[in-house]
């Protein structure tokens, strides 16, 4: 479990349009990188051709390699359906399947995968929600639909049903966006302790999120609207927020932008 | 906008209990005349309210007269039926004496329309399906605009195709059924082939696939990219994606979608009496020509039918609204139920 991202030369079109330029990075395992940037420079991009979810959207296409742990999953032998079995993903809005309980949404993933033995499916409910620090909340209405929790419940169920299938990596775009700001301390709390077993990646608009619980930052920007965003540093976050290399850096973290 | 107000609107009984989606406290009546600054109600308010309103009791009340008409008209027909209107197998009102019986038409109808159903709507689910998720999008466009035309052709075309075409060249498919199914009820016949209740209901299934296709495409598309992508992001296949995501989500709309195709089933009258050679029989041998139902009947019979038997067919369109009623709620409710179980 928990494997390392490179990307080399990763250059993203979403058909004629150049979303992303030239993107060349490496996540290590088993810690959080967090991706920060304005809105539309690409990074939510980025973290999508992780498990190949752009390709979702028509007309989108990679040029360049992202490796995990060395193996290039954009080969044409590669299903994306098997990367996205081990890479998962939580969205910026929790969207739990509303009419499924929420056991189902726990073991949705497991379930594709044609695991049927009723007691093991049990317990990996019990300890993917236990993972996600909610078993204590629903372990009594485990039947109930997924669309009856609060918000911040909702994603927890989310990051349940992402871990249930025990993935390599875990990507997290924009999690607590969505959320108030306790629910926001649970899910970031929580992203401290499942940092242990996984590769985190997460999108994040706040900035004091990607302080407080990444390892690794790295900054995105564009020149200008039109034109393909870029990774522009990325590096221990305790650098970048104290000491980043370069100017757009710093005056981004400092609030001195545009 | 004036929140409160467009709940009232709405007619829902219990409007005062509704509360406004900006959360306040609904209005008292006293405070009715004035809108949320304090300011007197628009003058455009007023009236659009009571142009809707009105729509809403006219309908209401064309409603009502329609019943009251059905009803006084056939009255005096049932009066002179000398035998059981719900049971007798026969369609005589105007002999003497009197006799004539829903019971061989009712069941012609739920039995066409049933098996129309039963053979139209996964079809038609997989048009939609194919349309709005599988297609490429230079097809889909087109495709999804011919469904949406052929949902409008008159149903007289589907009987003329029918008569003309389907009867001879079912033949064949019936008699294979019969004779390597037929011990299965529903496939033994007497031999004889072609204007049969199977035939009827190929024809009915044919004129209802593209409604319902052209609902439920509807429904498809609408699913939040949210659902789509908790899919695909746990690693479903295009398929799994379907059944994960979209199913659910148009569930609701396909039921409203088969009730729509029910109606219009059940309501046929001239591409049915074109097919159907009709008889006053209840049978199971949907292969055999026979079968009739309440609204052929009625397209077939009302020409010549004297008072007494004008009358006979009102009361069978009285059945045939109740039977359309009871679908509908029956519907209402699986879809309710859904809801509940999403909430």
């Amino acid at each position: 479990m928990a494997k390392s991202i490179q990307m080399k030369n990763v250059d993203i079109y979403y058909g004629k349009f150049h979303a992303v330029q030239d993107v060349n990075l490496s996540v290590p395992p088993r810690a959080v990188t967090a991706f920060i940037g304005p809105s539309g420079c690409g990074k939510s991009t980025v973290l999508r051709t992780m498990n190949r979810m752009h390709e979702v959207i028509p007309g989108a296409r990679v040029e360049g390699r992202v490796e995990l742990d060395g193996e290039d999953i954009y080969r044409p032998a590669v299903d994306p359906v098997e990367v996205r079995r081990a890479v998962g993903m939580v969205f910026q809005r929790p969207n739990p399947f509303p009419t499924m309980s929420i056991r189902d949404n726990v073991v949705a993933g497991l379930k594709l995968q044609g695991v049927r033995n009723k007691s093991h499916l049990e317990e990996v409910t019990e300890r993917s929600l236990r993972g996600a620090n909610l078993w204590n909340e629903v372990k009594d209405r485990l039947g109930r639909p997924g669309g009856s929790l609060s918000g911040g419940q909702q994603q927890r169920l989310c990051i349940a049903r992402a871990i249930a299938v025990q993935p390599e990596i875990l990507l997290m775009d924009e999690p607590c966006s969505a959320l108030d700001p306790i629910s926001t301390l649970a899910i970031e709390e929580l992203m401290g302790e499942l940092k242990k077993d996984y590769t985190i990646v997460i999108v994040t608009h706040n900035m004091q999120q990607a302080a407080r619980v990444s390892d690794q930052t790295g900054f995105f920007n564009l020149k200008a609207a039109g034109q393909p965003g870029r990774l522009i540093e990325l590096d221990n976050t305790e650098k970048i927020f104290s000491n980043p290399t370069e100017k757009a850096t710093e005056d981004y973290i400092s609030g001195r932008f545009g | 906008m004036d929140e409160p107000e467009s709940a009232k609107i709405s007619m829902t009984r219990s409007s005062e209990a509704v509360p406004s989606p900006a959360g306040q406290p609904p209005k008292t009546n006293g405070a009715q005349s004035k809108d949320m600054r304090g300011r007197p109600r628009r003058r455009a308010d007023a009236i659009f309210r009571m142009l809707v309103q009105g729509s809403g009791v006219v309908l209401l009340v064309i409603m009502a007269a329609i019943a009251v008409f059905l009803i006084l008209q056939a009255i005096p027909a049932l009066k002179a039926d000398t035998t059981n209107f719900l049971t007798t197998l026969n369609w005589a009102p105007d002999s003497t004496p009197s006799s004539f019986g829903i019971a061989a038409l009712a069941f012609g109808s739920l039995l066409t329309s049933l098996l129309a159903l039963v053979m139209s709507v996964p079809v038609a689910v997989g048009v939609a399906l194919a349309i709005s998720h599988y297609a490429p999008r230079w097809l889909a466009g087109p495709l999804a605009y011919v469904v949406d035309l052929l949902a409008a052709v008159p149903s007289v075309v589907f009987g003329l195709w029918g008569l003309i075409y389907l009867v001879p060249s079912i033949i064949g498919p019936s008699k294979f059924l019969s004779t390597y199914f037929g011990f299965i009820p529903l496939f033994e016949t007497n031999g004889t082939y072609g204007k049969s209740v199977f035939a009827a209901s190929v024809v009915l299934a044919v004129m209802i696939i593209p409604i319902i296709a052209a609902i439920s495409r509807e429904i498809f598309v609408q699913t939040p990219r949210d659902h789509i992508e908790a899919a695909w992001a746990i690693g479903a296949t295009k398929w799994e994606m379907v059944r994960t995501a979209i199913l659910p989500y148009g569930r609701s709309g396909v039921v409203s979608a088969t009730v729509l195709g029910f109606g219009r089933a059940i309501g046929e009258t001239i591409a049915v009496a074109l097919v159907l050679s009709a008889n006053y029989e209840i049978s199971l041998h949907i292969l055999q020509p026979g079968g009739n139902t309440i609204a052929a009947n009625i397209a077939n019979r009302y020409g010549e039918a004297g008072g007494i038997g004008r009358g006979a067919l009102i009361a069978s369109g009285l059945v045939l609204f109740v039977i359309t009623l009871i679908v509908n709620f029956g519907a209402r409710a699986i879809v309710r139920r859904g809801e509940r179980e999403g909430a």
